[in-house]
């Protein structure tokens, strides 16, 4: 087991190129090397899925309605810009 | 959002430099929203966007005349959000330059401590504390969403637009690029770090209630 990770990505690099990885920005041979080493290691598989699945709890809130206030103002610019144009 | 038919825009920009309310309206629908979001990731508060989003909209109307249909009229709208954004975070003098992407250099994606040192014998530089899995449910906990929107306001706003844009609003890389003038490279450096430290908090918060760690 031990020989087996000779030679191969430390978890220590491997946290910080996962980023890059969900991102499918990882040269080809670093891709590689990095897949084969979530596949035998669970605490750097755990981390990528974390990484992954966090933006679960990234909440996009549903205030972006604009307001019949915001409207109105907009409105109001609109016919200011309106009757200060040429023709 | 969605692929709007050229046409149809191209229609609607010339119904707008003849001054149709209508086109106007119609493009007020299709783009608040989203220019309403882009200045939120700038800006601290929701009002503060929503003025951005105002004062943009002047620009739009401005600069009309200008737009050559070179790039989409949303990208196009975008931009003029981000300078607005800008200029704005410039006048409140406690912003940080958005294009700072220097962070610390000590900054890394997990505690050093979390691995075994380099002369361990058996493991140099593997995981010594693994991180623990997160049951789907937690992650949304209105408890955890508010964490993670606490470590997403305190990231730096560079790290914190980006973050937001690709991780929240689910916006592609080569978009995001185009809308903050910022290169691939960048936005690879700021998302890694914005990601980082928000599953460090994330981690910290659920490992606490869960008795779990250390």
């Amino acid at each position: 087991m031990t020989r087996a990770l000779r030679g191969e990505l430390e978890c220590k690099e491997v946290v910080e190129l996962i980023s890059d990885y969900l991102e499918d920005a990882l040269p080809l041979e670093e891709r590689t090397t990095l897949e084969h080493h979530l596949v035998y290691c669970a605490g750097c598989a755990t981390y990528a899925r974390q990484l992954r699945d966090q933006r679960k709890a990234f909440s996009v809130d549903g205030a972006r309605t604009i307001t019949a206030a915001e409207r109105a103002q907009l409105f109001s610019a609109f016919r200011k810009w309106k009757a200060g144009r040429p023709g | 959002m969605g692929s709007e038919g050229c046409t149809d825009e191209t229609a609607l920009v010339l119904a707008l430099r003849a001054g149709d309310e209508a086109a106007f309206d119609a493009l007020v629908t299709r783009h608040h929203g989203s220019m309403v979001r882009l200045a939120r990731t700038f800006a601290k508060t929701d009002a503060v966007a929503e003025e951005v989003v105002q004062v943009a909209w002047l620009g739009v109307l401005a600069g009309i005349d200008r737009f050559e249909g070179r790039s989409t009229l949303r990208a196009w709208i975008a931009r003029i959000v981000v300078n607005t954004a800008k200029k704005r975070a410039v006048r409140e003098s406690r912003s940080v330059p958005f294009s700072s992407f220097d962070a610390p250099d000590s900054e890394r994606a997990v505690d050093a401590s979390r691995f075994y040192p380099a002369d361990h014998a058996l493991w140099p530089g593997h995981w010594q504390t693994p991180p623990e899995d997160w049951p789907e449910e937690a992650l949304l906990t209105s408890e955890t969403r508010a964490i993670a929107a606490r470590a997403i306001a305190d990231l730096p706003p560079a790290q914190r637009q980006a973050l937001l844009l690709r991780d929240a609003e689910g916006l592609d890389a080569e978009t995001i690029c185009e809308e903050l003038e910022i290169t691939d490279g960048n936005l690879r450096v700021l998302l890694h770090r914005a990601r980082s430290s928000v599953r460090r908090a994330i981690e910290e918060h659920l490992s606490g209630t869960n008795g779990g760690g250390s």
